[in-house]
């Protein structure tokens, strides 16, 4: 009990000290303390409770839930000056219906009903919060570094960094308040709080894209946000007592009370998961600094999204509304990585591959079915690690070479070998055998051969699979390329930055290792206590895995091996003229340097035409699911 | 379940009778063409010779990639003669071709460079019907497991024409036969000098052909499995599949990478998808 709420508020009462902070240095040694200390807590509670199952608490404290509904009424107030303010009247009006929902809530039904439990824990909030609590503040801490270089590289925006960070903090409290609240009025709470700090954040620079996309943002999730709400407003109808608030009664409640807000949360998560009728917020986002991308694609926000989804998985298992859920996903994740691949912009191909990996997770979620779920969840631990290790080095590649474009990171292994590798470790994550996302991508397609309707998800996992592999195998074709026109500039760099990229690959290997022993120790309690079963790798596979990565490891070694006697040339250049450093003779004796692109195949995977496709599809599905629900409401 | 000794075996007597396939396959080819062709072990000649020539390279991590590239293809065919997961034997083959494809990057070369990416969109060509092949086998025997896969008595053909004649489509690419063999070519008529291969030679070019004689005899196996129920019907099957491939690989001339793109996928996708479908709908009659 002392954890979660050491967990929750601590980073609540560092954000309110970083607000008042405006010195660099003791805003860089608090946030350090801070992490050091949430993530310390985090492993403390990892100890306590990996084996002690559904935990439930009861807050003692009585006015938490008026506190509640006071801070939220002031977030609306606040959201509504804003909206005034920057005309956007969408957003003005889905922030006055959603502060209508909640005042009926509170005054008209809730009154001081609660459900006896207002906290929990079990092995997947452990995991959440282990993802939270370790990567979140991984990326704070890089963010310190970052956000310096980010002020000197822009003047012309206004230094905020006391409120960045305070949002930041704000965001990792409200996470792990999402992810310990039994009672739906506090997850509620929490999921306003993620909305209410992503909107901030994407918005900091002020610039006018920044404000636009920041508005995109919060008018999308506020639209999850209703849902959210006309859930709640459906169960205290259905059971005026409030005892059905709770997450762990209405998951025992059964599926037919638990289905109609089940769908409605989902439909919540997926808004904020950017699943692809609302996945421009989240391309949007990356006007936002760095290390905001990286809080929001990896730790925070969207996994609040797919939490929320996989929690109500048994419930939309086995159902047409999940099956649509489901599709929802599946889609979003075939033409999210079929878009990727037309993209030259790194932070737009890591956002299209957020996306479409989040469908994925939703796919697995919304099908249901035990391996499902647990490929959903090692899905959302693998993609955690290697997407933040990715966001930050772009990041850092960004402030080295000025560009975050694919094609000007051309021969970044000689230019910054380090930076480069990780990069290297982080993509080979996402896409190859042994890593990580491979794992879960395999023991997902394995899981819905078996399932109901499931061949449409081999079909789509079969040729989206493979189209990840060609996105990520040409960036990084561009990074290993020994161009000769380069030359090393990884100059000096902040220590702690080069910490938490060391923590980061260290990490994204070492989870593809001892990922047996998570599974193990805390998915399968989770998957027995909710479904009676559970699903495991066998071990013959989990040893080859071993032995590749293993492999893998050592290959790099063998360039240590003298070699027999390798000569360096240039490149064959087609008999032309041509010098070592790639300048060749063309026509009219003109002399040209070589120059090399990726293919971006914009006429099979171009953006606007798949977009296009995608939100057709994404909104006719979820417009069913809407009609279904509308019916068994009525 | 996972035999390690048919993996050694492959280890060791695969890159013999890839060597010889190859040497077969030139001699016919040359007849299809009017000419005598080289002798049988005309390819384990040319490989000796390439051992003995200097290694030139454009950059270092060359070595590393032509190395990675046959390591992890002798892996991935090695797991699947020892019984291993399917799955897992597909994902260590594109492992494998990543290999290739980063070594041809490496070097900055305009013809490598070409050749790296015509050999990606190969990879998404090919790949998603090599998954397709590898769940509709799961779909009729109930298991991954090559070691299964080979032992059932189903006529695994009879269940699955349609992804069979998808899984021949891809074999054209796989063995970088004409019409599809836009990235590199057995051939000296590729309009991109080499493709992937262009910089490599010496050691390295002959670690690549011997990772080709591996992966010819791992998709031998591939063909295998399909006519697992009787040993000579399925060593017939793949001598016939390979007469087929080498007389396309003489009558067709090689097309662009967007067909080669589209039409794999369509192929997977109404074959090997529609046979699939219907599996799934007749699924109460398969026999696990």
């Amino acid at each position: 009990m002392i954890e979660l709420a050491f967990l929750i508020l601590f980073p609540a009462i560092i954000a309110l000290l970083l607000l008042l902070v405006r010195s660099g240095q003791i805003r860089n040694a608090v946030v350090k303390i801070a992490a050091v200390l949430i993530g310390a807590g985090t492993l403390i509670l990892l100890i306590t409770y990996f084996s002690s199952g559904m935990v439930l608490f009861s807050v003692p404290f009585e006015p938490t839930a008026k506190l509640m509904f006071i801070a939220e009424l002031l977030i609306a107030g606040f959201l509504l000056y804003l909206g005034i303010k920057h005309r956007k009247y969408i957003a003005v009006g889905l922030v006055i219906v959603q502060a209508l929902l909640l005042i009926g809530i509170e005054s008209g039904l809730a009154g001081d009903i609660h459900p006896l439990y207002t906290l929990f824990i079990d092995q997947f909030s452990l995991i959440m919060a282990a993802i939270v609590g370790i990567i979140g503040t991984l990326i704070c801490v890089y963010a310190l570094a970052y956000m310096e270089t980010y002020h000197a590289h822009h003047p012309e925006i206004q230094d905020r960094q006391n409120i960045f960070f305070f949002m930041v903090f704000v965001f990792l409290a409200a996470m792990f308040g999402l992810i310990f609240s039994n009672n739906l009025l506090w997850v509620f709470f929490f999921w306003e709080i993620t909305t209410l700090a992503s909107f901030i954040l994407i918005g900091y620079s002020k610039s006018a894209e920044a404000t636009s996309n920041a508005f995109l943002a919060l008018e999308m999730n506020l639209l999850g946000g209703i849902a959210f709400a006309g859930a709640i407003i459906y169960l205290l109808i259905a059971d005026p007592s409030g005892e059905l608030l709770g997450i762990e009664q209405l998951l025992a409640s059964g599926q037919a009370i638990a289905l109609v807000p089940a769908v409605l949360i989902s439909f919540a998560g997926i808004t904020k998961a950017a699943l692809m009728p609302f996945s421009s917020w989240l391309v949007g986002a990356m006007v936002a600094p760095t290390p905001v991308s990286a809080l929001l694609h990896s730790s925070t926000m969207v996994k609040a999204g797919v939490y929320i989804i996989v929690r109500f998985a048994p419930v939309l298992s086995g159902t047409p509304e999940g099956l649509i859920i489901g599709l929802v996903g599946g889609f979003t994740f075939l033409l999210g990585s079929a878009i990727a691949i037309s993209q030259s912009n790194a932070k737009k191909v890591l956002a299209y591959s957020t996306i479409a990996n989040l469908g994925l997770i939703v796919a697995c979620a919304g099908v249901g079915t035990y391996k499902l779920v647990w490929a959903a969840i090692l899905l959302i631990i693998f993609h955690a690690i290697a997407k933040s290790l990715l966001f930050l080095c772009v990041g850092t590649v960004e402030h080295r070479i000025g560009s975050r474009n694919i094609e000007d990171m051309s021969g970044l292994i000689v230019r910054m070998p380090k930076i480069a590798v990780m990069m290297l470790v982080g993509i080979a994550g996402m896409f190859l055998a042994p890593f990580g996302m491979l794992i879960s991508k395999w023991v997902a397609l394995e899981a819905f051969i078996d399932a109901q309707f499931g061949l449409i998800f081999v079909a789509i996992l079969a040729f989206g699979g493979s189209i990840t592999v060609f996105f990520w195998s040409k960036w990084m074709g561009k990074i290993i390329a020994v161009d000769p026109h380069v030359h090393r500039q990884e100059d000096t760099m902040r220590k702690e930055k080069w910490m938490v990229l060391y923590i980061l690959t260290g990490l994204t290997v070492l989870v593809c290792l001892i990922f047996p022993l998570i599974s193990s120790y805390l998915i399968e309690p989770f998957l027995l206590s909710v479904y009676g079963q559970t699903a495991r790798l066998s071990q013959d596979n989990i040893i080859i895995m071993a032995m590749m990565l293993f492999l893998l490891l050592i290959m790099p070694f063998s360039m240590l091996i003298p070699g027999n006697g390798a000569r360096k040339v240039a490149p064959y250049m087609g008999g032309r003229p041509a010098s070592a450093d790639m300048k060749f003779l063309g026509s009219m004796g003109i002399t040209r340097d070589v120059t090399l692109t990726n293919y971006y195949m914009n006429d099979l995977f171009g953006e606007r035409r798949l977009l296009m496709a995608g939100t057709a599809l994404g909104f006719g599905l979820v417009l069913l699911s809407m009609v279904i629900l509308a019916g068994m409401i009525l | 379940m996972i035999s390690p000794v048919y993996g050694l075996v492959y280890i060791l007597l695969a890159p013999v009778a890839g060597g010889i396939v190859a040497g077969i396959d030139r001699k016919i080819t040359a007849r299809m063409q009017g000419r005598v062709g080289p002798p049988l072990l005309q390819p384990f000649y040319d490989v000796g010779k390439l051992f003995e020539k200097e290694n030139l390279i454009v950059t270092r991590s060359q070595n590393l990639y032509a190395l990675s590239y046959l390591v992890f293809m002798l892996v991935s065919g090695a797991l699947f003669y020892a019984g291993g997961d399917l799955l897992l034997v597909i994902f260590a083959f594109t492992l494998s071709h990543i290999f290739l494809v980063l070594g041809a990057y490496a070097s900055s070369s305009p013809y490598s460079f070409i050749g790296a990416e015509r050999e990606l969109i190969q990879i998404i060509a090919y790949e998603p019907m090599i998954i397709l092949s590898a769940v509709g086998m799961y779909m009729v025997t109930k298991s991954f497991f090559v070691s299964d896969i080979a032992a059932t008595t189903i006529p695994i053909i009879l269940y699955l024409p349609g992804i069979f004649i998808g899984f021949l489509m891809v074999l054209t690419i796989k063995l970088r036969k004409s019409p599809f063999d836009l990235s590199t070519s057995h051939h000296a008529h590729q309009e991109i000098v080499k493709g992937v291969t262009t910089e490599f030679t010496g050691p390295n070019l002959g670690k690549i052909e011997i990772a080709h004689w591996y992966e010819t005899v791992f998709l031998f196996g591939f063909i295998f499995l399909f006519f697992a129920f009787s040993v000579p019907i399925a060593l017939a099957a793949i001598v016939i599949a390979y007469l087929i491939e080498i007389l396309i690989d003489n009558t067709f001339t090689r097309v662009k990478w967007q067909f080669t793109l589209r039409s794999a996928w369509i192929v997977a996708g109404m074959l090997g998808l529609v046979n699939l479908a219907v599996l799934y709908y007749l699924s109460g009659g398969i026999q696990s």
